[in-house]
């Protein structure tokens, strides 16, 4: 039997205020690259006019950044490699066939011959209707998979905890594109999406596993079962992300331009998921069931509980570090233990 | 072999066969060359039950048209408008001659055109955004008013504004009922606001090569309420002038003769081509409304077979790793999974072809990670069947652990994934819609082969009584 992992028993929750602060440094970078450099948005999503020319000659970046300026007109150009480049004008609500003639007038002036590959024009309100089209999408996908994962696990706290991990991979990857400042358009938003799914599916095994392990061992604390669960299904974390992660790389390296931008996001994404998995998503069930360390045990909470479940639970060995915050929470983990 | 599980081989043999005879007609139409394809096209002689290429993969441009509202006839609910527009700017495609044109509403009043591989999008372009309101009118030019109305208009830059209506300072000089058209040379003259006689009178239209000038004309001919019309308007206005008015320009203003009832004929300076797209248009009918493109995008046949050979190749080597590591690193249960991974690839291209589906970029993607999603079902079954293997429990129960144990994480997994493609679904364009298609389709296909047919090939196993399993 191949394995990378023979059998590992690492305390992945000791490190859980070391992950929060990764993330909470993630997150602060991110906000301010947004605000600094911000996100560049498409011409799917701004509206505008792109048009994509395959020069059949190396010509210099400058040489053509400099003949474009003759258009008079605001144009971004960005590089796609193989002498390749596209010219947006973002927002403009002229007609395309106007753009497409004066950036091929100024283009002219290289003396390079080339082809136009590509044109795309969005008008504004397609622009926003897109946009809009995205937010729900992704709006409504949270949403639904809150409401599922709750449903199946009997727990909003953990489809809560699930759907942040979800975000914090999303988040990472729009920090991604707010570094390179590479375009997103419509594909990207597809890859943010099956990002979604991807972390969702990770959460969704570990807290399986959980709540399989909660039958197994009805004595051991939650920090323990979320420990026991996370090593137990390493193995197939791993592989999985190198599967995955494998042929994003493929796809990233070879898939040409139409894939690069997806594979790109994907990789990013799934890199990032797989460190959320097991650094973020259960610690947060963790601390969200305990209420975080400070609370110490009330002595008016403990004997409740106990009343509230069942006599054999009484002899717990590891009991909970601290009790849930309150009554709400402590019957939502009352329902989840007479589920088995 | 026990019943149940010579019931399961025979489903999943019936399968794998219809699977592969919605396939053959895939193959046969794209081994063809383009060319020939091409002509089948022309001929509407493409099968009908096989997987479309997406744009993005062989090139073509796509229109998407607003509808003017506000143009709209009261009469005229605004569904019934859209079915009409669409219908019109089908005929007018047809009639260019263009192959596989998919004309689609999307959303309250946008229309998506989507031309593959046309040559000339510019034409097809216009052919499409041509109103093609034909209009006849007396032109009265010969009162004081209308002279002060139309040397106040030439002294202005634009006497219209956005909408395409008179300036309401020009409206003012002008007496009730009158109205003022450019000429196609860039005259004024002033006419009847009220058309007596419409292109809605139409019959037929045809091209005339040499007219009177030496230019292409459009002959016309009215049906019979038409007739009935355009001889009453040309019989009481003999000595007068007529105006021909096409999409509010004036295209010729010939001197009634002589009371006119079923034919007719448009002249004026047009090329070849101009008539040739008037013919059409007239023919095919007005808009009901004008339209406006606010969305063109146009992707070269160079750039869509580029897509199409590295997309596939990387696509292509990205599966041959994960099928190569998964033996390496699982052996014979890699090699289990790995059959189940080609079958479902075969049994999603089918499904597709079945509903005739669009494969662009995205939805490639989509196929790699729902097969990715499938590698991962079996990954968990296989790591749950090492875990009791370890424990030293006999080989039947081993595999009886592993899928039962695996099976919540891979449904849930499963399922909310197939949440999110349908909220792409819903909400998606163009292609992050193909890329839902393929994700919701292919998870759903995985739930079978990844789960049902590698328990069934284990199950077959079990019935030789191995002493040992490889994991």
């Amino acid at each position: 039997m191949m394995t990378f992992f023979p059998k590992t028993n690492i305390d992945f929750l000791k490190y859980r205020k070391v992950y929060f602060t990764i993330s909470a440094l993630i997150f602060v970078v991110g906000i301010y690259l947004f605000a600094t450099k911000g996100l560049n948005m498409g011409v799917d999503f701004t509206g505008g006019t792109m048009v994509q020319v395959k020069f059949e000659q190396t010509v210099d970046m400058a040489k053509v950044r400099e003949a474009l300026t003759q258009t008079g007109s605001e144009s971004e150009l960005q590089s796609y490699g193989d002498n390749t480049y596209a010219v947006r004008e973002k927002g403009t609500e002229g007609n395309i066939d106007e753009v497409q003639a004066r950036v091929e007038k100024a283009l002219d002036t290289l003396n390079v011959p080339y082809v136009v590959q590509q044109t795309n024009f969005v008008g504004p309100s397609v622009g926003q209707d897109m946009t809009e089209r995205a937010v729900w999408a992704i709006i409504l996908s949270l949403v639904f998979i809150i409401i599922y994962v709750a449903f199946r696990f009997s727990n909003i706290l953990w489809g809560t905890s699930g759907v942040i991990a979800l975000f914090h991979d999303l988040f990472v990857m729009a920090v991604a594109f707010a570094i390179t400042q590479r375009e997103i358009d419509l594909v990207v938003v597809a890859a943010f999406l099956t990002v979604a799914g991807f972390s969702i599916n990770d959460t969704i095994v570990i807290f399986d596993r959980i709540r399989e392990n909660m039958r197994l061992h009805p004595r051991a604390s939650l920090g323990e079962l979320i420990n026991l669960s996370i090593n137990e299904t390493l193995s197939r974390t791993v592989i999985t992300s190198i599967t995955v992660v494998g042929s994003l790389f493929i796809l990233y390296f070879f898939g040409g331009e139409a894939l690069n931008s997806f594979s790109f996001a994907m990789l990013v994404g799934c890199i990032c998921g797989f460190y959320t998995t097991v650094a973020l998503t259960t610690p947060l069930v963790y601390v969200w069931t305990h209420g975080g360390e400070s609370r110490e045990t009330t002595p008016a909470a403990a004997p409740s509980r106990k009343a509230a479940e069942a006599p054999k639970v009484q002899k717990e060995e590891h009991p909970a570090p601290a009790q849930a915050a309150g009554p709400s929470k402590k019957s939502v983990r009352k329902s989840r233990r007479n589920r088995r | 072999m026990s019943k149940s599980l010579a019931i399961k081989w025979i489903v999943i043999i019936v399968i794998l066969l219809g699977s592969m005879a919605l396939i053959y007609p895939n193959y046969r139409w794209y081994s063809k060359p383009n060319a020939e394809r091409e002509k089948l096209e022309a001929l509407g002689e493409r099968p009908q039950r096989i997987l479309n290429l997406g744009l993005d993969l062989r090139g073509g441009s796509s229109l998407l048209l607003e509808l003017d509202v506000s143009k709209l006839s009261d009469r005229e609910p605004l569904n019934e408008a859209m079915a009409r527009a669409i219908e019109i700017i089908r005929n007018r495609i047809d009639q260019y001659g263009v192959g596989e044109t998919s004309i689609t509403r999307q959303g309250e009043k946008w229309i998506l055109v989507q031309l593959p591989g046309v040559a000339n999008p510019a034409a097809a372009e216009a052919l499409i955004g041509k109103t093609a309101m034909l209009e006849f009118h007396i032109v009265k030019n010969d009162t004081t008013a209308a002279e002060k109305a139309i040397a106040k208009l030439e002294s202005m830059d634009e006497p219209y504004d956005q909408d395409g209506a008179l300036k309401p300072e020009i409206a003012k000089l002008l007496p009730e009922g009158y109205t003022i058209f450019r000429t196609k040379d860039g005259g004024y003259n002033v006419v009847d606001k009220v058309a007596k006689v419409t292109g809605a009178d139409l019959d037929d239209a045809h091209l005339t090569m040499y007219g009177e000038n030496g230019y292409p004309e459009v002959a016309f001919s009215f049906n019979a309420e038409g007739a009935k019309k355009f001889g009453q308007l040309t019989g009481s206005n003999i000595g007068k002038q007529l105006a021909i008015v096409l999409d509010n320009t004036i295209q010729s203003a010939p001197v009634v003769q002589s009371r006119i009832t079923k034919e007719g004929r448009i002249s004026g300076t047009f090329t070849l081509e101009e008539a040739r797209q008037l013919t059409i248009v007239l023919k095919a009918g007005a808009l009901p409304a004008p339209v406006r493109i606010i969305e063109k995008r146009t992707i070269g046949p160079t750039l869509g077979e580029d897509s199409i050979k590295s997309g596939l190749g990387a696509s292509l080597y990205a599966l041959l790793a994960i099928l190569l590591f998964m033996i390496i690193y699982y052996k014979w249960a890699g090699f289990i999974a790995d059959t189940a991974l080609v079958l479902n690839l075969v049994l999603l291209l089918a499904v597709m072809s079945y509903f005739s589906a669009t494969l662009t970029v995205p939805g490639i993607a989509g196929i790699i990670l729902s097969l990715a999603m499938a590698i991962d079902a079996n990954v968990l079954i296989i790591e749950r069947m090492r875990e009791e293997k370890l424990l030293g429990k006999p080989i039947p129960t081993i595999i009886q652990l592993g899928y039962d144990k695996a099976w919540s994480a891979i449904f849930d997994s499963n399922i909310t994934t197939i949440i999110v493609g349908c909220c792409l679904l819903q909400f998606g364009t163009g292609p992050v819609k193909g890329f839902a298609v393929t994700l919701i389709i292919g998870l759903t296909v995985s739930l079978f082969t990844a789960v049902f047919v590698t328990r069934a090939m284990y199950e077959m196993i079990l019935t030789s009584n191995p002493k040992e399993i490889s994991l």
